[in-house]
């Protein structure tokens, strides 16, 4: 599982082939197109999957049909199921899971610690001391999403400016305390607008929102997020290697010759805007962003050239698995926190105890 | 190669060091000796551009270091930090790699050329059998050989290493003190810092005494590390003596009667 290296005998697909050919197969074919595939199937399992079953043939034949333009043989009813009811939640699954987990792995990074997740400087809690406003002020879906867009991106502003302004301290433990004290307080805010709410309209659906679902997304929304999260992942990605030597810490990071001052808040600002983007349209999808890059890294080591197109893989598997339990499991849809929580405390727990730790 | 003068160095407002004025030719190895919170570290820190200096000039190849971007002047000065544990289980060769960032560019991933040079670091200190292993499954004495390596691996023209025998058993840290005797041979500028004043008469070409942030002594060993001068700056009696049938001298502490 390991591309770019020549040395590492780790697995031999086909014995008998040339060398060159073995070697595309070893750095290519088994790290990058396997999961790949994985995840395709995935999204047609997903498609064909719900209280409305729909043949996988007709899966493809709908798709190809949309795609290409072709005559379509299944009937209406199934097209609208796949295209207009599973396909946003599919591609908004893909793209948040995504999302939250490429944000994680470069928080932990970042501050070197690997139970960080992407709410570490608040981005999640501003973000929903903005959607709960717009539920509070009852303004429409759009206003509640771009409140919860900015209210993340503002919460971690001011987490960064704080950390900015205290210049005694270790700059990243600085962040990191001041996105705890402001973290306190917006959720002291979100408490508040909860016990000023309507308790039989509004609460609900603070709740809800706060829990996180992916019932609501619409393609407008894949959309609307998309740019954002686009624009986050390529410095992401430009940058992956150099994570590797922020993971190092501050002086020995600047020594080797990291600019530092320069590549922190990009990399902050990168993962923020994702993270903003993901929990405007999804609400707070806790664990992803935590458990999916330590998964990765388990995987294929905690190289950032390979950990984080692993986490974006993984994250965006995993949501759409989670999502998938989420709307199968019960008759009625069951909150995507719920089960992410669910499904990954248990299975970070077994990490701990089995010694399967991608850290030291 | 290096020179510094009239240098000044501290945290901010909080001077630790003034006047300070030395020399560093290339291939030459100068050991720091000092008593702890006597300014070592934070000399160091200053060298390398990781705090501004209060006052003086810090001048490599002739050239005033101030301006200098942080990638220029750490392709010309090597860091080894002391080995301390990682966060994350990186490869030993993805460590060395790392000591290519000054000489990549930004959005650069290292190349195949990169991996050559790593390698090449990591055999010329004989741990090219390390290359596969994980970092922070390796020995303390191992570590800190690899983090020598991957300073090679930015090519520097100085090392400088603060502590680099910290905490290593005698073996290591005799084998990492000989690296450096041989680094030097090759043209490699040394700056190391040091609690034991035998690693200075094992090692140093000159040594340098700093006390309370200023330079109390600067020379060869035998004239610098005197029981006089251990005894001021350490604060305890001290006999050097030479050893027989060697260029070195030994230091043992003495108990009063």
């Amino acid at each position: 599982m390991t591309p770019e290296r020549e040395t590492v005998p780790a697995s031999e697909p086909l014995p008998g082939a040339p060398p060159h050919i073995r070697e595309r197969l070893a750095t290519l074919v088994l790290p990058v197109l396997l999961p790949i595939l994985g995840l395709l199937a995935l999204v047609v399992l997903a498609l064909a999957t719900g209280r409305y079953s729909v043949p996988v043939g007709d899966v493809f034949g709908i798709l190809a049909g949309k795609l290409f333009g072709l005559p379509m043989r299944a009937e209406p009813a199934m097209q609208i199921v796949v295209l207009q009811v599973r396909l946003p939640r599919v591609l908004a699954a893909l793209v948040v899971g995504a999302g939250l987990a490429a944000a994680g792995a470069t928080y932990q990074g970042l501050f070197r610690n690997p139970l960080v997740s992407p709410d570490i400087l608040g981005v999640s809690a501003g973000a929903s001391l903005g959607a709960v406003l717009g539920i509070f002020l009852a303004l429409p879906v759009a206003a509640i999403q771009g409140l919860a867009f900015a209210g993340g991106l503002g919460a971690v502003a001011a987490v960064y400016a704080v950390g900015a302004a205290v210049r005694r301290h270790d700059p990243v433990l600085t962040l990191v305390l001041a996105g705890v004290a402001i973290g306190a307080v917006l959720g002291s805010a979100i408490s508040l607008l909860k016990v000023l709410a309507d308790p039989y309209n509004q609460l609900p659906a603070i709740t809800y929102w706060l829990l996180g679902s992916l019932a609501s997304a619409s393609l407008g929304d894949v959309a609307a997020i998309l740019p954002a999260i686009l624009l986050g992942l390529v410095p992401l990605m430009l940058l992956r290697w150099r994570m590797n030597l922020m993971s190092l810490g501050e002086e020995e990071a600047r020594a080797l010759g990291v600019e530092t001052r320069v590549l922190r808040p990009v990399l902050i600002a990168a993962a923020t805007l994702v993270t903003a983007a993901a929990v405007s349209v999804t609400g707070v999808i806790g664990w992803i962003g935590l458990l999916v890059p330590h998964v990765a890294r388990l995987l294929v080591g905690p190289d950032f050239r390979r950990l984080l197109p692993a986490s974006l893989i993984l994250g965006a598997g995993y949501l759409l698995a989670v999502d998938l339990v989420a709307r199968t499991i019960a008759p009625i849809e069951v909150p995507l926190g719920i089960l992410t929580a669910l499904i990954g405390a248990p299975f970070f727990l077994w990490l701990l105890a089995s010694g399967k730790r991608g850290w030291a | 190669m290096l020179e510094v003068s009239g240098l000044a160095f501290g945290y901010g407002r909080r001077r630790v060091g003034a006047g300070l004025d030395l020399t560093v030719r290339a291939g030459e190895v100068l050991c720091l000796l000092g008593p702890n919170g006597g300014g070592k570290t934070t000399l160091f820190k200053t060298l390398l551009g990781l705090l501004p200096p209060l006052a003086g000039t810090i001048r490599l190849d002739g050239e005033d270091v101030a301006r200098w971007s942080r990638r220029r002047l750490a392709a010309r000065l090597g860091y080894v930090p002391q080995a301390q544990g990682a966060t994350f289980p990186f490869r030993v060769s993805d460590v060395v790699l790392m000591g290519r960032a000054s000489r990549l560019g930004p959005f650069a991933s290292p190349g195949p050329a990169d991996r050559a040079v790593a390698a090449r670091a990591l055999a010329s200190l004989e741990i090219a059998h390390l290359a596969e292993r994980t970092y922070t499954e390796i020995s303390g004495g191992e570590r800190q050989m690899v983090l020598i390596a991957r300073a090679l691996a930015g090519e520097p023209g100085l090392l400088v290493m603060d502590e680099p025998t910290a905490s290593l058993d005698f073996g290591n840290q005799t084998r990492v003190l000989a690296q450096v005797r041989r680094l030097s041979r090759l043209g490699i500028a040394v700056i190391l810092s040091t609690h034991d004043p035998d690693h200075a008469f094992f090692c140093a070409d000159r040594v340098a005494l700093l006390h309370e942030g200023r330079l109390l002594a600067l020379g060869d060993p035998a004239a610098t590390i005197t029981p006089e001068s251990l005894a001021r700056i350490y604060g305890v009696a001290v006999a050097v003596v030479p050893l027989p049938g060697f260029r070195q001298s030994v230091c043992a502490p003495l108990l009063p009667d």
